[in-house]
């Protein structure tokens, strides 16, 4: 039984010029301890897939698929209420934005605290020294301290410390990071990815990792899947995937890192995977 | 919104004819707001046609009809429709003749406060400085009244008149237009294209009223529908309070002070001019949020 | 509170910049009373008339017959000392009778606020998470309708109906006639309780709530329209999205981490209605007979009691501006993002 199943998830919003397909036919799963990375373009859908998963879409937006697991237990059939119990407990999620994904108004350590009060049912001081145990796993400096700041009065990079530290609070089997360092410094993307690889390997939760960058897939995955226009387009394990990408549009991907481009001019996806995916030209 | 002579200029239609265009296309979307047009034009037509319409004079009294209810209760006289107010004058051709008077009131006070207003905002902002600093402080001073009182207190210093009310009510509105103008011109006056009619050789006027006026149009289109609204309110409110236009003028906020007294008896003589306040002073504001809606370029994106 | 001493910087540099509208305020008061038609003495005279020579004496008593500038000074001297002269009608000082009056236009004041902000917060945030729904359009409809209403018709109506045709509420005035108690705190709601008459309190309440719905009105509207705006713009941020991903509740993601960013630009709304409600305060004590300083200020303008429309003009102004103060003050402490 695997973590999470997904089996041709579909995905379309209502908009003025009919129904928009986001998400076609995606099919994936993830089990205990192992990282899959989610890759492509803006667009391509991978957000928008983990979302519906999450139960965080619009109600603009239709999901269906054959399958949607997550320890066995179905997610589809679930009640909003029961789905709650679920999510930000066993599977939990980050955001792209750190900055913007916490709340201004109510301080770091109130923020930390709400899950442990809504899922784990702590009591007051039993959530303040959670917290505290939190910041400190995530490497805050000074947690106690932190405890009363607002959001606004820290870094980017320690927002995105303080959203690890929600997530990971009840201990969650499954955690989904969404471009979790495309918004921060080159120097911090690299202590958050470390920080992020460390706490899967401690506690041996599952991770899904949704990237554009094919250098964050090289360090932290095991297992890859390449999604484009809402399809996806190939998976396999992240070695074969670098040694032998088996489709035109990963060859492209690949070659548009700037350390594996030839010649003086950086190759753009576009100019080399021109390769029709659905009967019509790509964009 | 101004500029799209050179956006426009390749397509064979006049470019003033396209922006009216797609500001139609997305004005028209809002129901309420084409509703409220059609209720201000029908209301408007009212104005203009009413002596033609109203089936008596405005001030004719019946003295064989006092207080007569409307046609449809029991003991109504059927020459007056909506029945007679105390001294036997026609409450429809009384309302109908009234619409006048609430237009009127509503385009004097606006294009006094706009004209006045847009020129002291111009000037402040343009200006800066000790100008500005002076002017908003003027500004500030009337705003620290409650617009209502300072409107029945100047008009008692001027005495009460229809057109002392509406002077009063365009001096307490045009601290509105000034801040706004200020504002937006503050705004533009850096951008570039203003600086490069400077460094053209725009003298100051020109600079002002030419270019940088008409890109700051559009919130003052929208608050001037706003206030057209809020000054019949206002003219309506003082001659309620017996400070705006003095009887017999049928203007719609006397005949309601008039019909105070009679409240409990005769239900109709309160109800209509009220009525006739509310609804149109709703189609206009249904046609102000339109109008917001269709000329704010921040919410045409969803 | 660590950020004490700034408040109390930023409290002094609000201050600093309300003294030149308030002395720009005291010369509009002032020169207001200089231009108004009529000699105020003839006016206090009356029909009697008044020999030349008591005219001459009552001028100088008022100091009418000296430079304008040192008659200013004067009444600038007044105001720091709390004395804005003696009414011309009823001989007494117009500061007592101001804040003999003043609490019945606060209480007022402060019960259409609360109930503007008890329907209107609610009806915008359903309105807002209903987005397009019929629910939406009816909401803002009403709310466009009382944007749009002429209060002091909305109180004629209101008379009609609960006070004529049902008979549920009485007319005018605060508290009925069969009750007498000394003003303790000047708020008849508190006062009733505190004498322990039966009844009074019930009495005050129903003298309460058509003037409370009436001055309501338009703060409700202002403020239901301006909470949906706020809660859609809000609706769609990040930090909502982290709220349902934390698995909170509905009624929890939307009442509190959505409402309380909301409600920043709603209260700045509301400090703006206070100028709203003064407005407000003199139609509908006008129509019900409110014994406040709205209708003060009608009689007294129709009376042509010039030192009572010139304080009270004085005293108005005065409190919009605390009220604008205390306002920005507020605004500071519920965003945490502003630091003085």
């Amino acid at each position: 039984m695997h973590l999470l199943e997904i089996e041709n998830l579909v995905v379309e919003f209502e908009t003025a010029a009919g129904p928009f397909r986001a998400v076609d036919g995606v099919s994936l799963h993830v089990d205990e301890g192992e990282v899959l990375a989610i890759v492509g373009e803006s667009g391509s859908g991978k957000s928008v897939s983990m979302l519906a998963v999450m139960g965080l879409l619009p109600w603009t937006a239709k999901v269906s698929a054959d399958a949607m697991r997550f320890a066995g237990r179905d997610l589809l059939s679930l009640t909003a209420s029961q789905r709650r119990k679920i999510i930000g407990k066993d599977i939990a999620m980050i955001f792209q934005e750190p900055v913007a994904s916490l709340n201004p108004c109510f301080t770091v350590g109130f923020q930390i605290e709400e899950v442990l009060r809504v899922h784990m049912g702590l009591d007051g001081k039993a959530r303040r020294a959670r917290a505290i145990e939190l910041l400190n796993d995530v490497g805050i400096p000074d947690p106690e301290q932190r405890l009363g700041v607002f959001p606004h009065q820290m870094s980017g990079g320690q927002c995105q410390r303080v959203m690890i530290a929600i997530a990971i609070a009840c201990n969650p089997k499954l955690l989904i990071a969404d471009e979790p360092t495309t918004a921060l410094d080159v120097t911090i993307q690299k202590q958050i990815l470390d920080l992020l690889m460390n706490l899967q390997i401690e506690t041996g939760m599952g991770m899904i990792m949704i990237t554009h960058n094919m250098g964050v897939v090289a360090e932290t995955a095991d297992r890859v899947v390449v999604q484009y226009k809402g399809r996806k387009m190939e998976e396999a394990d992240v070695l074969s995937l670098f040694e032998a990408p088996k489709h035109n549009y990963t060859k492209a991907l690949l070659a548009a890192l700037p350390d594996r481009a030839t010649g003086d001019r950086l190759p753009t996806i576009s100019s080399i995977f021109n390769e029709d995916v659905d009967g019509g030209a790509p964009a | 919104m101004a500029d799209t002579s050179t956006t426009a200029a390749a397509k064979p239609i006049d470019p003033r004819l396209a922006v009216l265009r797609e500001f139609w296309f997305y004005f028209s979307e809002n129901r309420g707001a084409v509703i409220g047009m059609w209720v201000f034009l029908f209301v408007v037509a009212i104005a203009v046609f009413a002596d033609v319409i109203a089936p008596h004079g405005a001030i004719d009294q019946y003295r064989d009809a006092l207080l007569k209810p409307p046609f449809w209760q029991e003991g109504a006289d059927p020459r007056f429709l909506l029945g007679t107010d105390a001294v036997g004058r026609d409450m429809l051709s009384r309302l109908i003749y009234g619409s006048r008077f609430s237009l009127f009131v509503g385009c004097i006070v606006v294009s006094g406060a706009l004209v006045v207003g847009v020129i002291v905002g111009l000037v402040a902002g343009y200006a800066g400085g000790r100008v500005d600093a002076l002017i908003m402080r003027v500004m500030d001073i009337i705003l620290a009244f409650p617009s209502l009182l300072l409107a029945l207190a100047l008009v008692a210093v001027l005495g009460p008149s229809l057109i002392n009310a509406m002077i009063a009510i365009a001096i307490v509105q045009q601290p509105h237009y000034v801040r706004l103008t200020r504002a937006a011109v503050l705004s533009e006056k850096t951008k570039d294209y203003v600086v490069a009619a400077r460094v053209a050789g725009a003298r100051p006027l020109r600079l002002m009223f030419v270019t940088i006026l008409p890109n700051c149009l559009s919130p003052l289109i929208v608050q001037a529908a706003l206030s057209f609204s809020t000054a019949i309110l206002d003219a309506a409110a003082l001659g309620f309070l017996g400070m705006g236009a003095q009887p017999p003028t049928p203007e719609w906020g006397t005949m309601l002070a008039e019909a105070r007294e009679f409240i409990l008896r005769a239900w109709w003589v309160v109800t209509f001019p009220g009525v006739a306040i509310l609804v149109t002073v709703l189609a206009i504001n249904l046609m102000g949020d339109g109008l917001r809606d269709a000329l704010d370029p921040k919410l045409k994106r969803s | 509170m660590q950020s004490l001493r700034e408040m109390l910087r930023f409290l002094l540099y609000r201050i600093g910049l309300l003294v030149p509208t308030f002395i720009g305020v005291t010369i509009a008061a002032f020169g207001f009373i200089r231009i108004l038609p009529g000699d105020p003495v003839l006016l206090m005279a009356g029909e009697r008339g008044v020999s030349p020579e008591r005219y001459d004496e009552l001028m100088r008593q008022f100091g009418y017959d000296r430079p304008l500038w040192e008659q200013y000074f004067d009444f600038l001297g007044g105001i720091a000392t709390g004395d804005l002269g003696n009414s011309l009608v009823t001989k007494k000082p117009v500061f007592d009778e101001f804040f003999t009056l003043f609490p019945a236009t606060l209480e007022l004041s402060i019960c259409a606020i609360i109930f503007a902000m008890l329907l209107g917060i609610p009806a915008g945030v359903l309105a807002a998470t209903r987005r397009g729904s019929w629910l939406d359009q009816t909401v803002m409809g009403t709310a466009l309708v009382g944007y749009s209403m002429p209060i002091f018709w909305w109180g004629l109506l209101l008379i009609i109906l609960f006070s004529g045709i049902l008979q549920w509420t009485p007319v005018s005035g605060r508290v009925s006639l069969l009750y007498f108690f000394p003003p303790v705190t000047g708020f008849m709601l508190i006062d009733s309780l505190l004498s322990g008459q039966k009844g009074a309190f019930t009495s005050a309440v129903s003298h309460l709530i058509l003037p409370t719905i009436v001055l309501g009105t338009i703060p409700l509207a202002v403020i239901a329209r301006q909470t949906r705006s706020a809660m859609l713009e809000v609706l769609g941020e990040d930090y909502v999205r982290t709220a349902r991903a934390k698995g909170l509740a509905p009624v929890r993601v939307i009442g509190l981490h959505a409402l309380r960013n909301a409600l920043i630009p709603v209260i700045t709304t509301i400090g703006l209605q206070v100028g709203v409600l003064l407005g407000g305060a003199i139609l509908t004590e006008t129509i019900f007979s409110w014994p406040g300083i709205g209708k003060w200020m009608v009689d007294s303008i129709f009376r042509r009691d010039y030192p009572a429309v010139q304080g009270g003009l004085l005293m108005i102004a005065v409190v919009v501006m605390l009220v604008n103060l205390i306002v920005d003050l507020l605004y500071g402490l519920i965003n945490p993002k502003i630091r003085y």
